[in-house]
């Protein structure tokens, strides 16, 4: 269901002659803040990015509508393998979408906030070195049988297991 | 209301995002641990539904709501920053369990220290900014 809704985003951008690809976003939000007088990869006209600075504000407003008209009480299903793993790592799992152990308002700590600023750094640094990120690349490139999307998300893989498996027991 | 349209897709994304659990950072960990098919399935539905249309699209030359063909643009055959650039993804794919989409979905769902790891976000995209012809591509 989810994937065909994704799927059907993707067409419905593409049907107004725009590609669906979220992580530019972050390019434009930087063109915004003035970073295109210093730096020359921001100097452009944001205007051409509006469209998606409103699809970027609607998935804001998606998530509000989410916890609220549409929340759901159920826990989240986790599967016990992972539970079990995090309870290895420190983390335990709580039902919720995001551990309130990392990402709760009163666990707020340093360790918690480097965690968080170093991750969104790796995330916004990698998404333009790369080109895209899992919209642009997994759902947009991939669906157009793009080589560079496959070796871009084989990346990401392979980022992503370094990081649980190998990085995870030495930061938790 | 030009812009509505994006902002209804936007909607659409945010709803869908929260209700696949995809915004999830337990649900990004079972992926990396291979321990549910859960984000595989909604991947997989996504790029295989994907591929059809496209390829619809391309063979009867499809046109959007302008009038104009639909054109994909192919990526450029370059490695170095596809294979770099994900990896470097990846490894704060899996730290923060967000993508670019669901740290902001986050937010509105009301995990406001999601506000921390979009700032990170801008960082991270500003270094790449200035460090750009420096990198290998």
């Amino acid at each position: 269901m989810s994937g065909m809704a994704i799927a059907l985003i993707m067409i419905t951008l593409l049907y107004f002659g725009k590609s669906f690809g979220f992580s530019s976003n972050l390019r434009t939000l930087c063109t915004l803040t003035g970073a295109g007088k210093k730096v020359k990869f921001f100097d452009f006209d944001w205007k051409t990015q509006k469209w998606n600075l409103l699809f970027l504000l609607g998935s804001v407003l998606g998530g509000i509508v989410a916890s609220t008209l549409l929340k759901s009480e159920q826990p989240l299903q986790l599967s016990a393998a992972t539970v079990r793993d995090l309870k290895t790592l420190g983390i335990r799992f709580d039902g919720q979408l995001e551990p309130e152990q990392l990402f709760g308002i009163h666990a707020l700590s340093v360790k918690n906030i480097m965690l968080m600023l170093v991750g969104g750094l790796l995330v916004g640094f990698g998404s333009r070195y790369a080109g895209g990120c899992t919209s642009g690349h997994a759902i947009s490139g991939l669906s157009n049988l793009q080589v560079p999307s496959l070796l871009a998300v084989v990346g990401f893989f392979i980022g992503g297991l370094v990081m649980t498996h190998f990085l995870f027991p030495l930061i938790f | 209301m030009k812009g509505f349209k994006f902002l209804l897709a936007g909607v659409i994304f945010g709803i869908t995002m929260v209700k696949s659990e995809a915004v999830s950072w337990y649900r990004i960990q079972e992926m990396f641990r291979f321990q549910s098919f859960h984000m595989y399935g909604i991947i997989g539905t996504a790029v295989t539904l994907g591929i059809i249309s496209v390829y619809m699209i391309k063979r009867f030359k499809i046109k959007d709501v302008l009038g104009s063909e639909i054109m994909i643009p192919n990526k450029d055959n370059q490695w170095t920053k596809y294979i770099l650039g994900g990896l470097i993804f990846g490894l704060g794919w899996a730290l923060t369990g967000a993508c670019p989409g669901p740290m902001f979905v986050n937010i509105g769902y009301g995990y406001l220290t999601m506000i921390i790891v979009v700032a990170g976000a801008l960082a991270g995209t500003y270094l790449y900014g200035l460090l750009k012809s420096k990198l290998p591509h």
